[in-house]
């Protein structure tokens, strides 16, 4: 007999397992797929999952893909710890890729030391100002954040259009939709020639050190934990919840508009309509599947970064539809929310009874 | 003997000099990267027919479908570039400047950008249809077909390409129909078909009776056909989707083109190259008219496509005004390539402003 008992108290144990298990379910699966749609699983699996990270270019565009899903993940671990559930990193982003962008463009001809960290502080202060309109919609008019900041996602992608399109527009570019390039002033160094990694990951790994540090060893990372477990708790503490609202939301908003800088300033160097595809909303998986901590996120961010370059490599050499890289974050989520199950519950195998 | 020893000599060599030429022309590879999925029936679509006509020269082929204009292309393209590939097709206008970028690092490989204008090294080329001359032919039908005098008009993004298209088609129509007007709505997307039912809808509201596009998806030639007005299929014959809707369609056709270049590489002929091809190149091509459409207009239709194609009519030709009433193109004139290829005014007879 099978039996499933409640838990007394979630397990720990279960609690880190889960990503692993859920990574695991979702091979299994994925293997099927492909064996069902008419490939060899493992040959398919192969060439997902280890042959685009099996050279030094490979691993380096790895990490440059990782970098902005870490980066963003780092900051929405903020917010969803303390039950402040903002869907709209993705907006937070294009609007510091604009504020950024922006600056870049006003330095276009000129080279200097200081254009950089100012085209860079604009991004994040880009990103801050966007987080901060679902922040205090929340705290001051009772808004439902999730709403606001998801569809603030849509208009920060039109504002983007309009500028690209009509007043930002590369002058000598035939009207098309694209700004012109930046100086290489207003670049992002790449730390190796040849290979497009960028000194944006410093950005991600201080991000990770930095929350890491402000989760574990200060007072308002206790206070976050407790907003996000009890609101009331933590009224009844004295912690202030409007500030500490947004607050995170200006952490996250921040890490999402620095994100957008290193696309914009790493491997793209100009502003056009899509500067990302859709990082903000892949980074919530990330987040999620890295358990909100900031070592299980650096994983997390590789793991799903693997599926975007994964899908690229299956379809040029196995011809398998690159869409099932999207199948793949998909199948992870589902998963790891469905093993969830298992913190809250244990399955009990009994003996048959007669 | 020694006569024998030449001959066979002479013919094996032959033999030998076919054999490699033979191999050297089948061992070429073509890989396509596509904006879509392949499955759009627009604009990926059509290029992957054009692929699909490449693999039936003989070639070998690869695509990577849906690939973002972000940061990813560069990667796309590199890897492409370094699996073996001899030409690649970047089949949207966002890959312009990965495509350059790496075509830098692979001088060997040739690159075919589909509607940009930079060739910044010499294994660039650049290529692009003459839609214009294909939307004359909607303009054509859609001023005699209309009732209400209103056409709809879904566009994509205000770029030269669009509003060129748009200008040819309205002047095309007044030809026939001084008092028709050429509403527009803006999608500001290539490929979504909420929107694009959205702003089918919207025009049909405003009394449009007949919807012409410039956005890829079949949802618009739907709506129509529910609505119960007339419309035209974009990038691919879209007749099978709504039979009594779709008049005609304008055909993108890029499989010749593919053929001819990848052909080129094989035989070490492959040169950089700006194309602009239309309707007399087969780059456009016009589907079959629909039986709604009188028959003296069906005729009229056959010879504008072969005055269009022969050269003899062209789409842009003055007097043409813009909306204020100012001059563009001179009586007898017809408009250069620099001028359509920047065009950002509308003519006049077009309603609204274009987004800035």
């Amino acid at each position: 007999m099978i039996k499933i008992v409640k838990r007394d108290q979630p397990s720990r144990a279960i609690f880190f397992l889960t990503p692993i298990l859920a990574i695991f379910l979702t091979l299994v699966a994925g293997g099927l797929i492909f064996y069902i749609i008419g490939f060899k699983p493992f040959e398919a699996l192969k060439f997902f999952f280890i042959v685009p990270i099996a050279d030094m270019y490979g691993f380096s565009e790895l990490l440059l893909k990782a970098t902005p899903l870490c980066l963003i993940a780092i900051g929405l671990s903020f917010c969803f710890k303390s039950n402040n559930w903002n869907i709209g990193a993705e907006g937070q982003l294009t609007f510091g890729a604009i504020v950024s962008g922006g600056v870049a463009l006003i330095f276009y001809e000129q080279e200097g030391f200081y254009i950089l960290p100012i085209v860079i502080l604009a991004g994040a202060i880009g990103g801050m100002l966007y987080a901060s309109i679902p922040a205090i919609l929340k705290t001051y008019f009772n808004t439902n954040e999730i709403l606001v900041s998801l569809m603030l996602v849509y208009v920060s992608k039109l504002i983007l259009d309009y500028l690209v399109v009509g007043p930002w527009s590369n002058p000598e570019g035939f009207n098309f939709p694209e700004t012109r390039q930046f100086s290489d002033s207003a670049r992002l160094p790449i730390l190796f020639d040849g290979l497009r990694i960028h000194a944006g990951i410093f950005l991600a790994l201080a991000a990770v050190v930095a929350s890491w540090f402000i989760f574990y060893k200060t007072y308002l990372g206790f206070q976050m934990k407790v907003s996000g477990f009890s609101l009331k708790t933590a009224k009844y503490a004295g912690y202030k919840g409007k500030k500490m609202i947004i607050l995170v939301f200006l952490i996250s908003g921040a890490c999402a508009g620095l994100a957008g800088v290193g696309e914009i300033t790493g491997p793209i160097g100009q502003l056009h309509r899509e500067v990302s595809p859709d990082y903000g909303f892949t980074a919530i998986i990330v987040a999620f599947l890295g358990r909100l901590h900031p070592i299980g996120i650096i994983f997390a961010s590789l793991i799903v970064a693997i599926t975007y370059l994964g899908a690229e490599t299956a379809q040029i050499f196995m011809q398998i539809p690159k869409y099932t890289g999207q199948v793949f974050q998909g199948m992870i989520l589902f998963f790891l929310l469905a093993s969830d199950y298992l913190l809250f519950f244990k399955i009990k195998f009994t003996g048959l009874k007669k | 003997m020694h006569k024998i020893f030449i001959r066979s000599f002479v013919s094996s060599l032959v033999f030998l000099f076919t054999l490699t030429v033979a191999a050297v022309a089948k061992d070429v590879k073509a890989a396509f990267v596509y904006i879509g999925p392949t499955g759009d029936h627009g604009w990926t679509y059509q290029h992957d027919v054009g692929r699909k006509a490449v693999e039936a020269a003989g070639f070998k082929t690869t695509y990577v479908e849906g690939v973002p204009e972000s940061a990813d292309a560069e990667r796309v393209l590199r890897q492409l570039a370094n699996s073996g590939h001899d030409v690649i097709f970047t089949t949207s206008f966002g890959y312009m400047n990965p495509t350059n970028k790496v075509a830098k690092e692979f001088p060997n490989v040739k690159f075919e950008h589909a509607t940009g204008y930079k060739r910044e090294h010499p294994n660039v080329s650049t290529y692009a249809a003459r839609f214009y001359e294909g939307r004359a032919i909607l303009g054509t039908i859609a001023g005699t077909m209309t009732k209400s005098n209103v056409i709809g008009y879904v566009a994509s993004f205000p770029i030269p390409e669009v509003i060129r298209g748009i200008n040819s088609f309205t002047l095309a129509a007044q030809k026939v129909n001084p008092n028709i007007k050429t509403k527009i709505v803006w999608a500001f997307t290539w490929y979504d078909p909420g929107k694009e039912s959205e702003a089918a809808k919207a025009l049909i509201d405003q009394g449009a009776d007949i919807i012409a596009q410039h956005t890829d998806s079949t949802a618009i030639v739907q709506i129509a056909e529910k609505a119960g007005v007339y419309a035209f299929g974009q990038a691919s014959d879209m007749d099978k989707f709504a039979p009594k809707a779709v008049l005609t369609s304008v055909e993108n056709n890029w499989g010749p083109y593919y053929v001819e270049r990848v052909k080129a590489v094989a035989n070490g002929t492959w040169s950089q190259k700006d194309t602009w091809h239309g309707i007399g190149d087969g780059m456009v091509v016009i589907s079959d008219l629909d039986s709604a459409m009188p028959s003296d207009l069906q005729a009229k239709v056959k010879k504008l496509q072969a005055d269009l194609a022969s050269g003899k009519v062209h789409a842009f030709t003055g007097p043409i005004y813009d909306q204020k009433g100012d001059l563009m193109v001179a009586a007898g004139k017809t408009a250069d390539d620099g001028m359509l290829a920047g065009m950002m005014t509308y003519v006049k007879g077009v309603e609204g402003d274009i987004p800035k």
